[in-house]
């Protein structure tokens, strides 16, 4: 039964098992070992785990049901893994210097690991255990900027508002577990009656992943967390990390919850239009690029509830799409802050003016990364988000479009004023200077722009995610 | 002939201009791009003609259909009508001379051109597309260059007009999409489809259409200036560069009037006739209010950005009478106004980089001085007031006379109005040529300024021959443009008749 078949379907887990290992046998092993030339390894290592993820996807299940793959579900993968590739080579000025650069490497790819068990989940407790893996860790990480205070602020605060979501988890879990008995993904849609408690218990559930999400009212957190956390583990919580947690829920609400559709639906669309509105709204008067970064980012996690609302299977092939483009878009922009932080410590709006005549092609980047956030095209995000407004619509509610369309244009605004400080403001004091980057984050960056401005070109990318994503 | 090729040569020559080194190579480069495109836009006319003329009558000419986004019916659907093909040339001309008017640009001179240029593909893009989906997205592509080139090179209070521009655009785009996405779910059933030709011809709902045309309606008004939605054109017209000035009111506010007759009249005909009323009204008030604003006003820029909001307020009166003669007379007013405004900013351009000024109280006796500049500055005033012989009179007579059509005294009265703003018209544009190139000279720094160079002279003329092309034969044009005028009004047309 196990055997070689074991080695196929968990084969992203174990390449990723491997390298942890790898970087765990360097660290007790050598005393002395370079900064550069850990982060050389590191980064070729996770471009092989990169390529792996794409050899010979396979369909299975393991641990009696506990572990499950398919075709889908290795996309999911391979789009977190290039997002950690991504945050690796653009945090790449940061790290250079850094003390633990081996303990950060350890500790972000068990958060990966755990996100992969998470998504593979086919029991709720395995599900449990994955996302206790991933967010544990990432507390730590959050304090990795070890000198300043705000970092373990960040920490303290995300360790707190995660256990507290965990509970709301556990608690949902348990109760689904006593009106059903049973926990198996394949089990609880025919024992899934819509009864008060179960309803209950999906609401509990539901606020569990709004917290994993950054979604109103369990959005609170974000922002703070972005701006202590070193701009690299901001990064990753806001692309890598949500994304994840996005996967998962549509996977849960769709083919777990399918039968309790019509209650999420009405949650799903409140939270979804609540979140796009106060994440735009708060954004447009942040002075601090990270905290504009985070309220961007809780607005998007709105766009994709309503997507997710959308219930069909145009809404989970919009909500991959969306987080395929949403890995590119945002890591630009964080891409451009981490340097920038990395390089000059500067990250306040105000800081980026006259950015364009002294880093002509940062600014670029941060300016389609924005465009794209904002849905304009050419670049990607605007093909992500009104497919994603396509799916929420599909139900026939008008009233979502206008607010979505009304959203836009908050949206478009502060992000804007940001374009706008780079390209037409005259610095008040001394700019930022001329930033000389080493290849790994000019890469990074690059693979981000490249990505997002062609990725909507390429309609069969939307395609093959349509034809294997899940059907309602 | 396959139509994309509008669309793939500026992205081409914007790719080359981003590999080219150093300014001399990317202005030959931007230069020979839009050689090319009037080139391929003439080429167009001319093939348009001979099909026409072999006796081909479907609606839409040369169209092609590629697959984008299957599962979502989203395809890129191109074909052209006499409409299109006309604004397709407008566009060709315009960017031509805005490349022209441009040569002496120096700072960042890479990124302008490449903006400039992408501007147009997005233009084409958007002139040719038959679905809506495709349509929506050339709609935004030309959004931020406009934002980027008012910002980065436009002078006054840049930042401000380049903000107000692009957000009152987005929120424009933001109506317009509202009503894509309801046509798009409640038209014809459960086969979504954004298809215009399939839409076309009564298969939206009456309860829809009338729900979703002030939405659609509205979201192109933005941006060809319907009141009181026209505030971004003088702030956007008057900080923008010359060759962004010549772009936006040339072909950017065209997209408007083109969306609002290819999209909310042609898909939604029964709700164009039931909010007929409301438009003629706002354009009535638009082409007034444009004309008595424009009195006031003492910059050159200022004076030529509110009168087009007069100007196109003849577009949607035209659109909003719903006859063949009055949307004929619409198309060739956005056509003209197009050419004639562009020639009117090159104009202003050209003297405002020798006199550094643009108030009209400062200029004066500049004909002897640069005699080719004031000479094409007085022409476009000529044709803004409408002077036989010009394209101006050639489209605003059509306007009229379509829209005398009406039996309705409303109607009428809207028509007379809108014929009296002529004189407000003639009154500030003689006033302002004028005063700024006749009579004395009023510093005598100006004696020793320079007249035209080639570049400019080679704008000049371009412009000026479309004008004198429409304004002395308009037959080909209004033939052109009629059978496609006819085939949008058929649907409104036969809708009451139903009634």
């Amino acid at each position: 039964m196990m055997g070689t078949q074991f080695f196929w379907l968990a084969k992203q887990e174990l390449v990723l098992a491997l390298v942890i290992f790898l970087l765990l046998i360097i660290k007790t092993g050598s005393r002395t070992y370079s900064n550069t030339s850990v982060l050389n390894l590191v980064n070729a290592l996770l471009l092989v785990n990169f390529l792996a993820g794409f050899i010979a996807p396979a369909d299975g299940i393991l641990f009696n049901e506990m572990f499950h793959t398919n075709t889908l579900v290795t996309i999911e993968k391979n789009i977190l893994n290039l997002g950690t590739l991504i945050v690796s080579m653009q945090g790449y000025e940061w790290l250079k210097t850094h003390k633990h650069v081996i303990e950060f490497y350890v500790l972000l790819l068990s958060t990966l690991m755990g996100m992969f068990f998470m998504i593979s989940a086919g029991h709720l407790l395995m599900f449990y255990l994955g996302l206790e893996l991933a967010s544990i860790p990432l507390a730590a990480l959050a304090n990795f900027d070890l000198a300043k205070r705000q970092s373990s602020e960040a920490a303290f605060k995300y360790i707190i508002s995660s256990a507290f979501s965990s509970g709301l988890l556990l608690f949902g879990i348990s109760l689904l577990f006593g009106t059903t008995g049973s926990l198996l993904f394949s089990d609880l849609p025919a024992l899934l009656t819509g009864g008060p408690l179960q309803i209950f218990a999906l609401v509990l559930l539901i606020a569990g992943f709004a917290f994993k999400i950054s979604a109103v009212p369990f959005h609170w957190w974000t922002a703070d967390v972005y701006e202590g956390a070193p701009v690299t583990v901001s990064a990753y919580l806001s692309v890598v990390s949500k994304g994840a947690a996005v996967f998962v829920f549509v996977y849960f609400l769709y083919l777990v919850a399918k039968p309790m559709a019509a209650a999420w639906y009405t949650i799903l669309f409140i939270l979804g239009v609540l979140t796009m509105l106060i994440g735009n709204l708060f954004a447009v008067r942040q002075q601090s690029v990270k905290r504009l970064l985070a309220f961007s980012s809780i607005a998007q996690a709105g766009f994709i509830l309503v997507g997710i609302s959308g219930s069909s299977q145009a809404g989970s092939a919009s909500v991959v799409y969306f987080i395929l483009i949403y890995v590119l878009s945002n890591l630009g922009a964080f891409g451009v802050a981490s340097v920038v932080s990395a390089l000059s410590g500067k990250e306040s709006i105000n800081d980026y003016k006259g950015f364009y005549r002294t880093n002509p092609f940062l600014s670029w980047v941060m300016a389609i990364a924005l465009f794209s956030l904002a849905g304009i095209p050419p670049a990607a995000g605007f093909f992500g988000k009104f497919f994603l407004l396509f799916a929420g619509a599909g139900k026939g509610n008008y009233a979502l479009v206008i607010i979505a369309a009304l959203n836009m244009v908050i949206a478009f605004y502060y992000y804007l004023r940001l374009v706008r400080a780079m390209f037409f403001d005259r610095a008040d004091q001394e700019p930022i200077p001329s930033l000389d980057l080493n290849w790994y984050p000019k890469i990074g960056l690059g693979i981000c722009l490249v990505g997002t401005l062609l990725l909507g070109f390429f309609g069969h990318v939307y395609e093959h995610i349509y034809s294997i994503s899940i059907p309602f | 002939m396959n139509l994309s090729l509008l669309v793939i040569l500026p992205l081409i020559t914007t790719l080359l201009v981003l590999l080219a080194r150093g300014g001399g190579q990317v202005k030959a480069i931007a230069l020979t791009g839009a050689t090319l495109q009037l080139l391929l836009a003439l080429f167009l006319l001319y093939a348009f003609g001979k099909e026409r003329s072999a006796g081909d009558h479907s609606a839409m000419l040369f169209q092609a259909n590629y697959s984008w986004f299957a599962p979502l019916h989203i395809y890129f659907h191109t074909g052209v009508d006499g409409i299109s093909v006309a604004m397709i040339l407008l566009t060709a001309f315009v960017v031509l001379a805005g490349v022209l008017v441009s040569w002496d640009t120096s700072f960042q001179t890479k990124e302008f051109f490449f903006l400039l240029v992408f501007l147009s593909a997005g233009a084409y893009g958007f002139f040719i597309s038959l679905d809506l989906f495709t349509l929506f997205f050339f709609l935004e592509v030309a959004v931020i260059p406009k934002f980027l080139l008012i910002g980065i090179w436009g002078s006054g209070k840049k930042e401000y007009s380049a903000m107000k521009l692009a957000l009152m655009l987005m929120a424009g785009s933001a109506l317009v999409f509202t009503g894509l996405a309801g046509i798009y779910f409640k038209a014809g059933g459960s086969a979504h489809s954004f298809d215009m030709m399939q839409l076309a011809g009564g298969l939206i709902p009456v309860k829809v259409q009338l729900f979703f045309f002030p939405f659609v309606f509205i979201g192109f008004g933005i941006f060809t200036a319907l009141f009181p939605f026209h505030t971004w054109v003088p702030d956007g017209h008057s900080s923008a560069p010359t060759a962004a000035s010549m772009f936006l009111a040339g072909i950017s506010m065209k997209l408007g009037g083109y969306g609002c007759l290819r999209v909310a009249t042609f898909l939604m005909p029964d709700a164009a006739q039931h909010y007929a009323p409301w438009i003629i009204a706002l354009s009535t008030i638009a082409i007034i209010y444009g004309a008595f604003a424009t009195m006031m006003q003492t910059d050159l820029k200022y004076i030529n950005a509110y009168s087009s909001v007069s100007h196109c307020g003849f577009v949607l009166l035209g659109i909003g009478m719903l006859t063949r003669t009055s949307v004929t007379g619409a198309v060739m007013q956005m056509v003209s106004h197009g050419l004639m405004t562009a020639l009117f900013f090159a104009a202003i351009g050209m003297l405002y980089s020798r006199t550094h000024t643009r108030m009209v109280a400062q200029l004066g006796g500049l004909l002897k001085i640069m005699p080719f500049i004031s000479t094409i500055f007085i022409l476009a005033g000529l044709c803004s007031l409408g002077l036989p012989g010009l394209s101006g009179f050639a489209a605003e007579m059509t306007v009229f006379a379509g829209a005398w059509q009406q039996p309705s005294t409303a109607y009428r009265f809207a028509t007379i109005l809108a014929c009296a703003s002529i004189v407000v018209t003639a009154v500030y544009i003689l006033r302002a040529t004028g005063q700024s190139v006749l009579g004395p000279v009023t510093d005598s720094h100006y004696e020793q300024l320079p007249d035209a160079k080639w570049n400019e002279k080679l704008a000049g003329i371009l412009l000026m021959a479309g004008i004198l092309a429409i304004g002395l034969a308009p037959f080909w044009l209004q033939q052109l443009v009629s059978p496609g005028a006819e085939q949008i009004i058929q649907q409104a047309v036969k809708s009451v008749t139903i009634k």
